[in-house]
């Protein structure tokens, strides 16, 4: 059983949690994940590993409440015990020395990017950050992500906050002018197909985390299998971070949506039991 | 006395009944079944049944102990060389190995070896087990990677000769294919919990979610254990690699089974883990994971459920008796068929598979027969499910992570089969991470050799 230590709400639905893992914590890389279990009849779900403290041997999980496994971890407090965590798993993001990188982050996907961009910086690149979410409300990490990088960009559907309009715009505008040696986008499996669409038109190597459905998290299943160029690649094995221009995302969108009518009947059961549980007020 | 040609039936669940639930199919005998049976062995001196148990359990020995009532020594005398009795009871393809030397069979039917074995471990079960003594112990310890019937045979046979073993399992619930794969019609998760329940209690330590070539690599298990025993199986899954593989309701047996068995997703949303079962199931592949998957299927609510296999029944390596329990529920067997394609809709979801008819040429390196295609006999079968079923290896992780440990081009670990010794000092396998994928009674038989050989090494130094 893993103990939370630290729990706080970052955005609508978006909360972020610290839970004791010493075995994990101690190993773990910039883009590498973990699965997690939250009691003994939950499902496992992968949730990317933000960020990690070796004092207390705990690591940092910033996840949106989207069905019925992230809304019920969203309920659990600190003090509270998750049944399973296993990790880290994934291979760690290939960090260098490249030279000018743009890390390009949409919603929760923003806090997946940090350890990455974060490596990057460590190893000598200049480092520009490009992330957006709806509203303000939703562009989280903004201060993380600023200390880590030489220009920060930030984008807002309804223009609350930074450049209203999408990630890419601001993307597309800086590719027009300067010399990009590596670009590595995380967030929504759309966001992520329309920024490699954009940079294979400027042949600047880019870098996707993907995030199918998983089971195990160890190759020992397929569920998570996707079409890297001609071939079929693990992503809990072979990636999860993949060359972004040869992933078919067309096909992973599918599969994403492979047990959507499960998925809701579980969420609208929660909820029915939530309603009977805590009255009707929900946090 | 006169010698009864058949073997005493075992009280099975009606098929009407047993395709709607996830209960054991045999019942198991009573005590009155397992007295005439018992009495059926000719207690021949030779004893040739002997010699087709991989462990050697002393046969006539047990058998003669349940003749006589005496129930708790005919376990402990199988317990001498099987810690898991209850599942090898159950899953041991005996038709292959200790009832296939029967000197009975020259007459009629084999002394029913694995039903009297599973009689008298179930007996102890219900009755709970006594620990047995350990006499010595040693200041060593062991690292056991993996929770299968090799691991967990590895750590039993250590703990009982006083060496400390922990054992580190990847998922969250040991017992290897035991807990995921073998669904619980064929053997009750019960059963698998009650012995891993006996292997703790000789005082070993089982880690769960620890990936080893993740969250600890055997180089750093070498720095706080005396050795390490892999017994990591081959839980990698084949794809056929034909174009339509990704379409959705396309499952490799390892995760439609891991889904339904360790997850429990036949009692969604009771459970949260979903699954999404077809009308009409075409699962391809010829063995005993062929006919879990499709008989898992048609509890789950199929319609139809198809075996497509390339070659024909007698080429089949799926134990008999859950053929003929296949066909009695209704399974449909198409033999000389092979995939060529699967088919989709404009969503991305399966709806057919493009079949090629196959005729048999001559054997193959394993000794079946080769199935050779038959020009322009393509044809598409509607299916809205499949589950491929074509084997697996081992996971590469292990070789990847760990430097001067050699492994063959398929990915299994190179062992000295007379000891289970690899080519990395202190580090010892066995199971299907060795041998690829075999049976539960071979990956134990590999235990009890590493066992000893480990123990040889740590307490003669
Ligand atoms: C390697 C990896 C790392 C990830 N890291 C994070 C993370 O750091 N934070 C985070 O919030 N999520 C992350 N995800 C996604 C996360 O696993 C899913 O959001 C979660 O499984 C949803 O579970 P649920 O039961 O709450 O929702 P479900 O009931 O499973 O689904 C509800 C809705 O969410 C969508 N959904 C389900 N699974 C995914 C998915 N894998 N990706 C996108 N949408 C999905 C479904 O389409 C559905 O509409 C990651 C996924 C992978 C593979
Ligand atoms: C569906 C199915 C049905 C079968 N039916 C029969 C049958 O009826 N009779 C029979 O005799 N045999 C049967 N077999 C074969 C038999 O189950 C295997 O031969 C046997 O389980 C092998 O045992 P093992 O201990 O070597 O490996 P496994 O049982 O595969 O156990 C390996 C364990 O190691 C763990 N692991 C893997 N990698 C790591 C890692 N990196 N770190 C930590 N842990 C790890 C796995 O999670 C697993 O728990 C069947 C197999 C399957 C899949
Ligand atoms: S372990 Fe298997 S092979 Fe050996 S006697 Fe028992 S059933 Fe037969
Ligand atoms: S060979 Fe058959 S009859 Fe002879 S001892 Fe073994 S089980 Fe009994
Ligand atoms: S999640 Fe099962 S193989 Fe990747």
């Amino acid at each position: 059983m893993f103990e939370i230590i630290l729990k706080k709400q970052l955005a609508p639905n978006v909360k972020l949690i610290e839970v004791k893992t010493p075995l994990i914590a101690k190993k773990a890389l910039p883009g590498q994940f973990v699965i997690l279990r939250v009691h003994e009849k939950g499902e496992r779900i992968p949730l990317t590993i933000a960020d990690k403290n070796l004092e207390k041997e705990s690591i940092t999980i910033v996840f949106q409440e989207v069905g019925k496994t992230t809304k019920l971890l969203g309920r659990l407090g600190v003090g509270d015990k998750i049944s399973d965590i296993v990790g880290p798993l994934g291979n760690p993001s290939e960090i260098e020395k490249f030279g000018v990188v743009i890390g390009v982050g949409g919603g929760v996907g923003i806090a997946a990017l940090y350890p990455i961009l974060k490596g990057l910086k460590e190893k000598g690149n200049y480092v520009i950050s490009i992330i957006g979410g709806r509203s303000s409300d939703y562009v989280i990490f903004r201060e993380e992500i600023k200390n880590i990088s030489d220009e920060i960009y930030i984008t807002t559907d309804d223009g609350s906050l930074g450049r209203k309009g999408l990630v890419t715009d601001v993307l597309k505008e800086i590719l027009e002018e300067r010399k990009i040696d590596r670009i590595w986008a995380v967030g929504p499996t759309i966001m992520m197909k329309v920024v490699s669409d954009l940079t294979k038109n400027y042949g600047v190597p880019t870098i996707v985390s993907l995030n199918p459905i998983m089971v195990d998290g160890t190759g020992m299943c397929g569920g998570c299998r996707v079409t890297v160029g001609d071939k079929i690649k693990f992503t809990c094995i072979d990636g999860p971070e993949f060359d972004g221009h040869l992933v078919d995302f067309d096909e992973l969108l599918a599969r994403l949506k492979t047990y959507k009518e499960e998925e809701a009947l579980a969420l609208r059961l929660f909820e029915e039991s939530e309603v009977g549980k805590v009255g009707h007020s929900k946090n | 006395m006169a010698i009864v040609k058949t073997k005493t039936p075992i009280p099975e669940q009606p098929v009407e009944e047993r395709i709607k639930n996830f209960d054991e199919v045999a019942l198991g005998y009573t005590e009155e079944q397992a007295l005439i049976e018992a009495s059926r062995c000719l207690q021949c001196k030779d004893a040739p049944c002997v010699k087709g148990c991989p462990v050697n359990i002393d046969i006539p020995g047990f058998i003669r102990l349940i003749k006589e009532k005496k129930y708790d020594e005919a376990i402990k005398k199988i317990k001498e060389s099987n810690n898991l009795p209850a599942t090898t009871g159950r899953v041991c393809p005996q038709e292959t190995q200790c009832e296939a030397l029967c000197t009975l069979k020259k007459v009629g039917e084999p002394v029913a070896i694995g039903r009297l074995e599973r009689f008298v471990a179930d007996y102890e079960l219900n009755k709970g087990y006594e620990i047995p003594p350990i006499v010595k112990k040693y200041d060593k310890k062991v690292a056991v990677v993996g929770s299968g019937p090799a691991g967990l045979t590895v750590a039993g046979d250590l703990a009982r000769m006083g060496i400390k073993v922990s054992i580190f399992e990847a998922f969250h619930e040991p017992g290897g294919v035991l807990i995921y794969g073998i669904p619980e019609f064929r053997l009750p998760k019960r059963i698998v919990r009650a012995e891993v329940e006996y292997i703790k209690s000789l005082g070993v330590e089982i880690f769960t979610n620890v990936v080893v070539g993740r969250s600890v690599t055997i180089d750093e298990l070498l720095k706080e254990y005396d050795a390490v025993f892999i017994g990591t199986g081959a839980g990698a899954p084949q794809f056929l690699n034909i174009p339509g593989e990704n379409l959705i309701g396309i499952y490799s047996a390892n995760e439609f089974l891991t889904r339904v068995n360790l997850m429990k997703a036949y009692k969604f949303p009771e459970y949260d883990t979903p699954i999404k079962i077809g009308k009409i199931v075409g699962v391809i592949g010829g063995g005993n994971v062929a006919m879990d998957a499709a008989r898992t299927a048609l509890r789950l609510g199929a319609k139809e459920v198809h075996i497509l296999y390339r070659r024909t029944e007698e080429e089949m390596p799926a134990r008999y008796e859950e053929i003929v329990h296949a066909k009695e529920e209704g399974i449909i067997f198409n033999f000389l068929v092979s995939p060529v394609k699967f088919v989709g809709d404009e969503k991305g979801h399966l709806i057919g598979i493009e079949l090629q008819r196959m005729t048999l040429g001559e054997p193959d390196s394993s000794g079946r027969r080769r199935p050779i295609p038959i020009e322009g006999s393509n044809f598409v079968f509607p299916i809205d499910m499949a589950i491929v079923a074509i084997g697996t290896v081992p996971n590469p992780l292990i070789s990847m992570t760990t430097p001067g440990l050699s492994v063959n081009k398929n990915g299994t670990i190179l062992i000295d089969k007379e000891t289970g010794k690899t080519s990395k000092d202190r580090v010892l396998a066995g199971g299907d991470v060795a041998s690829g994928s075999a049976t539960v009674i071979n990956a134990m038989g590999a235990g009890k050799i590493a066992a000893k050989s480990i123990f040889k090494l740590l307490t003669e130094e």
